[in-house]
C-alpha cells in the first residue's frame, strides 16, 4: 500500500506528459487497439462538443487523508495544493450566475481546505438545485474537529456522496488502506443517525463503487442490491444509490496497471466493452471541472492530466459559459473508461 | 504461431471463430450471451457456476475469464473458492462413485 503521491515519490508517471504518451503509444500507436478519437468519429461525434452545462466540478485541493491506490488525483497527506479563499470568492461569484443546477464539490478530500466550511456556508446560499459534496467517509473519524461533519451537511442540505469499494473488508482496506472500512462504516452509521441515506429522507447519500483492481465494474443496479442487503445485515446501515464508476487508466491507477503487467488488458477491455450509446451522455459534455487554482478542464481527468479546456476562456477569472460551451472536447484513450459498458461518469453510469 | 498450446491474449481472439463459420459461430455467441443474462438464476449465480466448470473441464481462458467476472459481478474470493470445491467435489464423486462398479465386478469375479 502506497504511503505517499506519485509526486512526493518523484514517480516519473507524476509529469502528465508522460502519462499522455503511454496512453497515445504502445498498442494504440501500432495500431493493435484504436484510438479513441477514431472509434467516436465512427459515429459522428467527433470533435466531441458540449451541450448544456448541468455540473460544475470544484476541485478544492489535492490534499487527502488518504492515499488509495487507484486514485486518479494521486492525493494524499503531503499533497499542498489547496484553493485558496480568493479562487473559492470567485467560485461564488460564478456560482451565483451560472445555468448549471448542481455544484460538485471534490478533492483529495474536500473537508481538508481550511475555508471548506466557509465555502459551503456561502454556496448553500446561492440557492443551486443539487449540492454535492465527496467525502471520502474516513474523514469524518480522522480527527475531533471533523466529527460534527454529518450535521453540518445536514445544515447546509449537502448531498453527500461517498466511496465504499465493498461491503467486505478485506476489499476495502486492499485498495484504500487499513482501518478504512471500519471507519468508513462508524461514518456511514453516523450519517444514517442524523438522517442521510433513509428511505424516505431527503438528505442524499449516495456511495460510490469503483473496482478494487484491474476489472471493470458489473452492472450498477445488481452490485446496488447487493451493498444495499450486505450493509443493511451486516451494519444496520441505509442509503439511496450505488453509482459504479470505472478507473481510468491514469496516474496512480495507470501506475498499478503498468507494475502488475495488466495495461494491455486492461485498454483491451475498455476498448472490447466501447458503447456508442454512452458517447453522447459522457460527463464532459455536461460538466466543466475548476482545479484549486482557477483553471478549466472539460472533466476531473483532463485536470489531472493538464488537459485545460480548447477555449479562449481558460481560467475562472475570465470565466463565461457562452464561450466556454463553444469548444471540443478534449479526449485521448483514457476516455475510454468513461464509454465502456453502461458508460462511467461521476454520477454512475450514463446509458 | 507461437511455441506452446495455451495463449492467455488468445482469449481476446474468441470472437474472431465466426470468422470461418459466421452463421454458427454467430448463433453460438447468442445462445451464449443469453445463458448468462439475469434469469430464474442470477447473473451472479450463473457466474460462478461457470467458474466451477471452467476448473472441471480445466479450461484456463474460462478462468481467466470467470475469476474477472466474478470480480466485476462483487463477488468474493471465498465465494469464489466454494465455488471451486463444489466443482471439484462432484468431480472427485463422479471418480469414486465408480468404486461402486468396482466393487461389483470384485464381487462377481470372487468366489
Amino acid at each position: 500500500m502506497a504511503t505517499k503521491s506519485l509526486k512526493a515519490r518523484q514517480d516519473e508517471l507524476a509529469q502528465t506528459n508522460k502519462q499522455l504518451e503511454i496512453l497515445d503509444g504502445g498498442i494504440f500507436a501500432d495500431g493493435e487497439l484504436p484510438y479513441f478519437k477514431d472509434k467516436i468519429s465512427e459515429i459522428g461525434h467527433f470533435p466531441l462538443r458540449p451541450k448544456k452545462l448541468e455540473i460544475l466540478q470544484i476541485n478544492v485541493g489535492y490534499m487527502c487523508n488518504q492515499v488509495c491506490e487507484h486514485c486518479h488525483v494521486d492525493a494524499g497527506p503531503d499533497r499542498k495544493e489547496i484553493m485558496t479563499k480568493e479562487t473559492m470568492q470567485q467560485c461564488l461569484d460564478i456560482i451565483k450566475t451560472t445555468g448549471a443546477h448542481t455544484l460538485d464539490l471534490t478533492g483529495g478530500a474536500p473537508e481538508m481546505n481550511p475555508n471548506f466550511r466557509w465555502f459551503v456556508e456561502e454556496a448553500s446560499k446561492a440557492g443551486i438545485k443539487d449540492f454535492i459534496v465527496r467525502s471520502n467517509l474516513t474523514i469524518i473519524r480522522a480527527n475531533k474537529k471533523y466529527y460534527d461533519l454529518p450535521d453540518f451537511f445536514k445544515k447546509h442540505n449537502v448531498h453527500v456522496i461517498s466511496s465504499m469499494p465493498h461491503y467486505t473488508r478485506g476489499k476495502t482496506d486492499k485498495q484504500r488502506g487499513d482501518g478504512v472500512f471500519d471507519k468508513s462504516i462508524k461514518a456511514l452509521q453516523e450519517l444514517n443517525a442524523v438522517g442521510y441515506g433513509m428511505p424516505d429522507s431527503d438528505l442524499r447519500l449516495d456511495l460510490v463503487y469503483n473496482p478494487s483492481g484491474a476489472f471493470l465494474p458489473g452492472d450498477q443496479m445488481a452490485m446496488e442490491k447487493d451493498f444495499k442487503k450486505a450493509l443493511l445485515e451486516d451494519f444496520n446501515i441505509q442509503f439511496h444509490n450505488l453509482f459504479a464508476i470505472t478507473n481510468l487508466p491514469i496516474s496512480r491507477f495507470l501506475d498499478y496497471l503498468i507494475a502488475s503487467e495488466n495495461y494491455e488488458d486492461y485498454m483491451y477491455a475498455l476498448v472490447e466493452a466501447y458503447n456508442p450509446a454512452a458517447v453522447a451522455n459522457v460527463m464532459c459534455t455536461n460538466t466543466i471541472s475548476i482545479s484549486w487554482d482557477g483553471w478549466l478542464y472539460d472533466c476531473d481527468f483532463n485536470q489531472m492530466l493538464g488537459l485545460k479546456v480548447a477555449s479562449k476562456v481558460k481560467h475562472i477569472k475570465d470565466y463565461n459559459e457562452d464561450i466556454l460551451n463553444d469548444r471540443n472536447i478534449i479526449i485521448s484513450q483514457h476516455c475510454y473508461g468513461c464509454t465502456a459498458g453502461a458508460g462511467s461518469s461521476c454520477q454512475g453510469t450514463v446509458a | 504461431m507461437a511455441n506452446n498450446y495455451y495463449d492467455a491474449a488468445d482469449l481476446r481472439k474468441f470472437g474472431k471463430i465466426t470468422e470461418w463459420s459466421e452463421e454458427l459461430g454467430n448463433k453460438f455467441f447468442e445462445y451464449y450471451g443469453k445463458v448468462f443474462e439475469e434469469g430464474a438464476l442470477s447473473a451472479r449465480e450463473k457466474s460462478l457456476i461457470a467458474l466451477a466448470v471452467a476448473h472441471v473441464v480445466k479450461c484456463p481462458y474460462c478462468i481467466d475469464a470467470y475469476t474477472k467476472d466474478g470480480l466485476q459481478k462483487g463477488i468474493t474470493k471465498e465465494e469464489m473458492m466454494e465455488a471451486v470445491h463444489a466443482g471439484a467435489a462432484i468431480e472427485s464423486g463422479a471418480t469414486l462413485v465408480h468404486g461402486v462398479q468396482m466393487m461389483n465386478k470384485y464381487d462377481k469375479l470372487s468366489m
